[in-house]
């Protein structure tokens, strides 16, 4: 019964599942909020990038360029003024859409490698001109003085990092909720006709351009949104949100969780992200080992394999959950 | 001027030297291998590690870089690489850098993270007054080196058996095959040269570029600027490409050191826009 | 039903007694770049800190002491986050560490809202102290240091100088004391050269300033980056060009200095430490420090984890345990110690170290290269806040 009353509403009942353990997740640690707050955002750039890399086949080694933007946007007007999270969190996504419309015709060319190029030499060239451009951005100290207004003027961004949390983990929510309409959409639908097989598309009438120009655009938005939340929830914005490992992390998370599912970054932020709070933990020096040692012993295993045995898993448990029986 | 010109030279030459077997590994078997700069280092810290434990002299420290790490690569080759060809290039991508992650880890592990440093003989140090042009001994050496290096390559790949099935299996595999060149053992054994030549490049290299466990990740951009600029079909696209890269970059940060490596990156972007597979790609390949 | 109220009993006992054991304890977040460039910094003051916990005991006013030592990489949002965990899970009594300006930086807003005394152990830019009322150094400023070399430079009939340093905080720090007080003096400084923190490539920038003819070379770069300069230094001929190079310590960096070679011979920079500083305290403190750590030489950075350290326990003693951190803060301000470095304390003022500077030569000593005290400028006081 309850299973027929949950299949009738457009988000099916795995999807409650996830939400609801994902909702639960601060409730159950609250000793861990600003680690979730962290794989809030890292989740959201990964969906960004899956929406790009999965929907779209743009790979892209430079993705820490709009999220950078968003993260620096977000910070300034903190800084200047505009204090309210909610509109600068707008704007910031505003913003980094600008920068990923112009820079979307670059990508329209070319193979793999050269999108991979281009991506990295855009973001690479913004590294360098925050860091030029130190009266602005703070150059190598980072965007000092951010302080950011109560959120909806009511809840004040505390140390625990609880308004953090539930800001961040709605952002992600609503967004997640949009691209998922987005991809199930006529639009989402041709463009992976356009990802599938690119001439056919054409001759078929899809405007392959436009379509590519449009999700690189809604994709950047994202990730703006995503190092917006990053600038607000920690009130500091340093030169590393542009750096060319935040770029090669979110794609390690994303084909992690894998790509083309929505789910995939969300659930590698967040297998990445403890593995990583976890083996820093045990060897300050050397964690980078392990985390190396595992990308290597996924590849070798047949990332896709993981990929798929992670999706089974979380499809099983989540099913003992909504308390159907497992096939 | 000439001084920077000269400086330059050096420093894309080096470039070459490092980048030229990742030119080699992409274009044969397609395979993006971002840990290259792992056996950069490796030979950095082979040199290092002869000349201060064992005082093996510098110039001797060169060819047993390149053996070393020539049989490093050809161990992982066959042992790990070989299963990754047919996969999609994410894999190789993710498995690469996974690599690189475990080099610079396991060398800080045993090195420490601080700068090493070779120490010279004495007759590479100084520096030599030229029709009015000063010019670094050291650098004078490395481009010796490395000319001797690049004219050494070409003539293996213009003139040698090996070098013709080398260069039709980068330029159809299949029909390579089909004629009965071992392709396998042919991509082995470059790779294992162009392993040992990232390992030359990179004891040679310490002295100009430094050499910290950081290596691999700090060079990696550059290695794939050069091959991507120069195209893979060639090896005079990539050296081209390297020379370019390093006058540039050197010159650049000479002239106008308030835009730091920007000019490199933004000169990189619109090579790409203008000629997506490489400025130096031969017509109708690829 | 007996059993079940024993057990709940003893259940309750032992809850009891841990929170009393938790009372007990003070603990301090280490926070330092143990991977990535600057992971020598890391080392260097963690080996102190240890150190100084193997020889002083782990009790301290009552209290046990208990270390918590965090990798953040170089990277300030990395070492915001674990300081607010720290804070927040952890209930540290001390953020300690701070390897870089940006680290310390971001972490200034944690502690003055957690009201949690920061210990910064290494960062050098002068407005730190600033930035929190909890923040209270050990380490070093780089007005402090440059100072003096600005005014040997001066005294030694330096004309013309061209400055070379990192672009951020430290080290425009360090540009803008040096160009002040040797202008001051009468010198010029035709050019100042700024290199980018990541990545850094020497070469042209010295070829720049080579092709000014300077007298000298004022340099500073972060600790371990010494080298790369020092070698390109000499393969530029700038060596035999006649010019000599000066700056504050951190470009003969004791860590690094004996693998230079004989082309740091002859440099001439003030630094508050020298492994070579002629004291029983300093000679101990390395013989000790080599022992920990099979044979490190401990550098300038590692003195600052060491005073921290001493600062910490002194501080927890004068309160007698009381964990409170403004309490602690106060009982920091205005103390003073012999460290392995000389003379040294605390200002009440500005909570900023006040320390002797000397200046040295680069020399071979033994075999090894030393920086070797020649003058000393007693107790100095950050110059970058007496302006205000």
């Amino acid at each position: 019964m309850a299973a027929d009353w949950v299949r009738r509403i457009a988000v099916n009942h795995r999807e409650w599942v996830f939400w609801i353990v994902a909702i639960a997740l601060p409730l159950l640690f609250p000793g861990k909020l600003l680690l979730i707050n962290e794989i809030a955002i890292l989740a959201l750039f990964a969906l960004s990038l899956d929406l790009l890399l999965g929907y779209a086949g743009i790979i892209s080694l430079g993705h820490a360029a709009f999220f950078g933007v968003g993260a620096y946007a977000a910070g300034l007007l903190a800084k200047h003024g505009l204090a309210e999270p909610l509109v600068g969190l707008l704007l910031s996504a505003a913003a980094a859409a600008v920068l990923g419309f112009l820079t979307s015709f670059l990508v329209l060319r070319g193979s793999d490698l050269t999108r991979l190029m281009v991506t990295m030499g855009i973001g690479l060239m913004l590294l360098e001109l925050a860091n030029r451009f130190d009266t602005i951005t703070g150059g190598a100290d980072g965007l000092q003085g951010v302080v950011m207004a109560p959120l909806l003027g009511l809840f004040a961004f505390d140390l625990a990092g609880r308004t953090a949390c539930a800001y961040s983990m709605a952002i992600l929510l609503v967004l997640f909720l949009l691209a998922r309409r987005l991809v199930r959409s006529p639009f989402g639908l041709s463009l992976r006709a356009v990802k599938a097989n690119r001439l056919r598309a054409v001759s078929v009438g899809v405007p392959a351009d436009t379509r590519l120009v449009t999700i690189y655009t809604i994709a950047a938005a994202y990730a703006g949104a995503a190092g917006a939340l990053l600038a607000q929830t920690t009130q500091f914005v340093s030169l590393d949100v542009l750096d060319f490992h935040r770029s090669a992390d979110v794609l390690l998370v994303l084909v992690l969780g894998g790509s083309g599912y929505l789910y995939g970054g969300l659930i590698g932020a967040a297998i990445f992200k403890v593995m990583q709070d976890w083996l820093a933990a045990q060897t300050p020096q050397y964690w980078q080992f392990w985390i190396g040692l595992l990308l290597v012993v996924i590849v070798l295993a047949g990332r896709e394999r993981v990929a798929v045995a992670i999706r089974r898993r979380w499809t099983a448990l989540t099913r003992r959950f909504a308390g159907e029986p497992t096939p | 001027m000439l001084t920077i010109l000269f400086d330059g030279l050096a420093y894309g030459m080096i470039l070459f030297v490092l980048a030229c077997g990742l030119a080699v590994t992409l274009g044969l078997m397609n395979f993006v291998n971002l840990a290259h700069g792992a056996f950069a280092m490796a030979g950095g810290y082979i040199t290092v590690l002869l000349m201060s434990r064992a005082s093996v002299p510098f110039l001797l420290c060169l060819p047993i870089a390149f053996a070393i790490t020539a049989l490093i690569g050809l161990l992982l080759e066959r042992t790990l690489y070989v299963w990754l060809y047919s996969r999609p290039h994410l894999d190789h991508v993710l498995f690469t850098i996974g690599l690189v992650f475990m080099s610079i880890a396991a060398v800080d592990y045993t090195m420490g993270a601080q700068q090493q440093i070779i120490r010279l003989p004495v007759f590479l140090q100084g520096r030599l007054e030229v029709l009015g042009v000063s010019i670094g001994v050291y650098r004078l050496f490395v481009i010796l080196v490395c000319g001797v290096l690049v004219v050494v390559l070409q003539s293996i790949l213009v003139f040698t058996r090996f070098g013709s099935r080398l260069r039709a299996a980068v330029d159809d595999q299949r029909v390579a095959r089909g004629l009965g060149i071992d392709v396998d053992a042919v991509f082995a054994i470059t790779f294992a040269a162009g392993s040992g030549l990232a390992g030359l490049g990179g004891a040679l290299g310490a002295e100009i570029l430094g050499l910290d466990p950081t290596f691999p990740l700090k060079f990696m951009i550059y290695f794939l600027i050069v091959v991507t600029v120069g195209g893979t079909t060639s090896i005079t696209g990539p050296f081209l490409a390297a020379i370019l890269l390093g006058v540039a970059d050197v010159a650049g940060k000479y002239y106008v050191p308030e835009l730091g490596a920007f000019v490199i990156y933004a000169l990189m972007v619109l090579v790409l826009l203008w000629r997506p597979h490489g400025l130096f790609t031969r017509r109708g390949a690829r | 039903m007996l059993r079940r109220s024993f057990v709940l009993g003893s259940v309750l006992a032992a809850l009891m007694s841990g929170g009393a054991v938790a009372q007990d304890v003070v603990k301090i977040g280490l926070i330092l770049p143990m991977t990535g460039p600057f992971a020598s910094t890391g080392r260097q003051i963690e080996a102190a800190v240890k150190l100084y916990m193997a020889q002083h005991g782990t009790t301290a006013g009552g209290k046990k002491i208990e270390l918590i030592v965090k990798d953040d990489t170089g990277v300030a949002d990395v070492t915001r986050r674990l300081a607010q965990e720290l804070v927040v899970n952890d209930k540290v009594t001390f953020l300690a560490g701070f390897g870089l300006t940006p680290t310390a930086l971001a972490t200034a807003p944690i502690a003055t809202q957690a009201k949690v005394p920061q210990i910064v152990m290494a960062a050098g830019t002068s407005v730190i102290t600033e930035r929190s009322p909890f923040i209270v150094r050990t380490s070093f400023t780089l007005p402090q240091n440059t100072l003096p070399i600005a005014d040997w430079a001066v005294r030694n009939g330096l004309k013309k100088v061209v400055t070379l340093v990192s672009d951020f905080g430290p080290g425009l720090d360090a540009e803008k004391t040096f160009t002040e007080v040797f202008t001051k003096g009468g010198g010029t400084v035709p050019e100042k050269l700024r290199v980018p923190l990541r990545n850094p490539d020497f070469a042209p920038f010295l070829q720049r300033a080579a092709d000014a003819k300077p007298d000298a070379l004022f340099v500073f770069v972060p600790s371990g980056a010494g080298s790369a300069v020092m070698k390109q230094f000499a393969e530029r001929g700038l060596d035999k060009a006649g010019i000599t190079l000066i700056g504050p310590g951190d470009v003969t960096d004791d860590d690094i200095l004996n693998d230079m070679g004989d082309v740091a011979l002859g440099t001439i920079t003030s630094m508050h430490y020298s492994a070579a500083h002629n004291s029983p305290e300093n000679k101990t403190y390395v013989a000790a420090f080599r022992k920990a750590t099979n044979g490190m030489r401990p550098n300038f950075m590692s003195v600052g984890g060491w005073d921290g350290m001493h600062l910490i326990y002194q501080a927890l003693a004068k309160t007698g345990g009381n964990t409170d951190g403004t309490a602690l803060v106060n009982a920091m301000k205005g103390m003073q110690w012999m460290s392995p470095r000389g003379p040294i304390s605390i200002d009440p003022e500005t909570r900023d170290i006040v320390q002797n500077v000397y200046v040295r030569k680069v020399e071979r000593v033994d075999g090894e290269l030393y920086n070797v005290e020649f003058a000393t400028f007693e107790a100095v006081r950050d110059p970058g806040k007496e302006k205000k």
